[in-house]
């Protein structure tokens, strides 16, 4: 079972990863696409949800014409650095980072969409710089539906299996997630790994997914 | 010169597009801005306070130029230290009315705690008479209260003017005659100068020493005592 938890724990760090870095992205271009009005918006809106409609093997080729060692990112990085993007952890990362980000940009934006623009002029009025308005009242009166955006989207890069696999690969050990590993096992004929790998994945997604139902905009009544 | 405005303005309603230019000059402490919704009163104030960018003109209060687009002088609403008064009063709903008021006195990027301590905040409270309600949120209070923690919150950044979006129109019938009193003794007390923005009459004979006329965007009367606004 050894192999499982190495396994759980390489999921749960691309995972994070992915949700850190979305939580810096999702959230400043979600709060940027609530607040700025400019032509050609909505269709900025429906590319960076894409990712979210659009089968993660066509995802993941794109990446791999990116980030591969002939692609535009991946050549220059090979050359400047030294780094091979494709089949490492990194990679499962960006993966990850790409599926979910629609998942935090929507929620983040809609939540921002809720705060009313005059309390951040009311901010304004009283002296307060641009980005201490985000800090103390955008982003405070945004932050539950911003969290449960999170969530999501971390339950969604634990099971990311689709563009992962194209990118990444399937090392185990480095670069094999649960999801992966399941499919590797089933493959094998190894049921009993199967079982526990389903048992173990079907355990954390149940706990993200009811912890986001907690934070769900709109089922608290106002703090007292 | 007190006020010291003349600007023009193209305001774009869907596909209809309206001029507004306005222009007055007062050395009244009181001034009020008069006339009927659509009319660009609350335009003209955000204009003055920096919210809403004007497209050419000035605006100069208390011998501070504040917008000048011929000598590019545009402050941010941050620089002008103009306190304002938002119609339905804009309190913070996640801050208690104490953290409201205090909300200027922290620059950072957090907000003052709950429990904050703090002589001229206690002022504020104390003038107000807010402190049975200084630990709630603005949801738990009455309209009359939240006025004056709006004008509370705005007078703590030491403003160098008032600025009021129809200060009384959030607020039952009752209790603005005594709101009015209330403003006009505070604004007496404090010697700033005030610029409000109304269309009712009773605000006019209360709290106006000069009133501007305001129609379609224009100034459609000369400056006049508030007596002309009965007929």
């Amino acid at each position: 079972m050894h192999d499982a938890w190495i396994a759980l724990a390489l999921t749960l760090k691309v995972a994070g990863w992915a949700t850190a870095i979305n939580l810096l992205l999702g959230v400043g271009v979600g709060y940027a696409m609530a607040r700025w009005r400019f032509p050609g918006r909505e269709l900025v809106d429906a590319v960076l949800t894409l990712p979210m409609v659009m089968p993660p093997t066509v995802l993941g080729y794109y990446m791999l014409v990116l980030i591969g060692t002939q692609g535009p990112i991946g050549a220059w990085l090979l050359q400047h650095f030294g780094i091979r993007m494709i089949f490492t952890w990194q990679a499962a990362v960006i993966a990850a980072t790409v599926v979910s980000f629609p998942l935090v940009f929507k929620s983040a934006r809609a939540a921002f969409e809720t705060v009313d623009p005059q309390l951040e002029d009311a901010a304004r009025l009283l002296g307060i710089g641009e980005f201490a308005v985000f800090f103390r009242v955008s982003l405070p009166l945004a932050w539950r539906g911003v969290l449960a955006g999170l969530l999501l989207s971390f339950a969604r890069a634990l099971g990311e299996f689709g563009a992962t696999l194209m990118v990444a690969g399937s090392i185990p050990g480095k670069t094999q997630t649960l999801s992966i590993a399941v499919y590797e096992a089933v493959q094998a004929g190894q049921d009993d790994t199967a079982n526990f790998l389903v048992a173990v994945t079907s355990l954390v997604c149940v706990s993200v997914l009811l912890s986001a139902g907690r934070l769900v905009p709109g089922r608290v009544a106002p703090r007292l | 010169m007190i006020w010291d405005i003349d600007i023009t303005k193209r305001l774009q309603h869907g596909s209809a597009s309206f001029e507004m230019a306005v222009a007055f000059r007062s050395d009244a402490p009181r001034l009020v801005l008069f006339g009927p919704s659509g009319a660009g009163k609350t335009q003209t104030l955000k204009v003055v306070a920096g919210l809403v960018r004007a497209d050419r003109g000035h605006v100069r209060v208390a011998g501070r130029t504040l917008f000048a687009s011929a000598e590019r002088v545009d402050l941010s609403p941050q620089q002008r230290r103009l306190a304002y008064v938002f119609q339905d009063y804009a309190l913070f709903p996640h801050l208690t009315v104490r953290q409201n008021i205090a909300f200027a006195t922290r620059s950072g990027w957090t907000n003052p705690s709950r429990g904050l301590q703090d002589v001229s905040v206690d002022h504020w409270i104390e003038t107000f008479r807010l402190q049975p309600v200084a630990e709630h949120y603005p949801h738990q209070v009455s309209g009359g209260q939240r006025q004056r923690v709006a004008l509370a919150r705005a007078l703590m950044n030491q403003p160098t003017a008032l600025l009021l979006d129809e200060p009384f129109a959030a607020l039952d019938k009752g209790l603005r005659q005594r709101l009015r009193e209330d403003l006009s003794e505070l604004q007496r007390e404090l010697k700033i100068p005030m610029l409000m923005i109304t269309h009712d009459d009773d605000d006019v004979r209360t709290l106006a020493d000069e009133v501007v006329h305001l129609q379609a965007g224009r100034v459609v009367a000369a400056i006049d005592d508030p007596q002309g606004v009965e007929s």
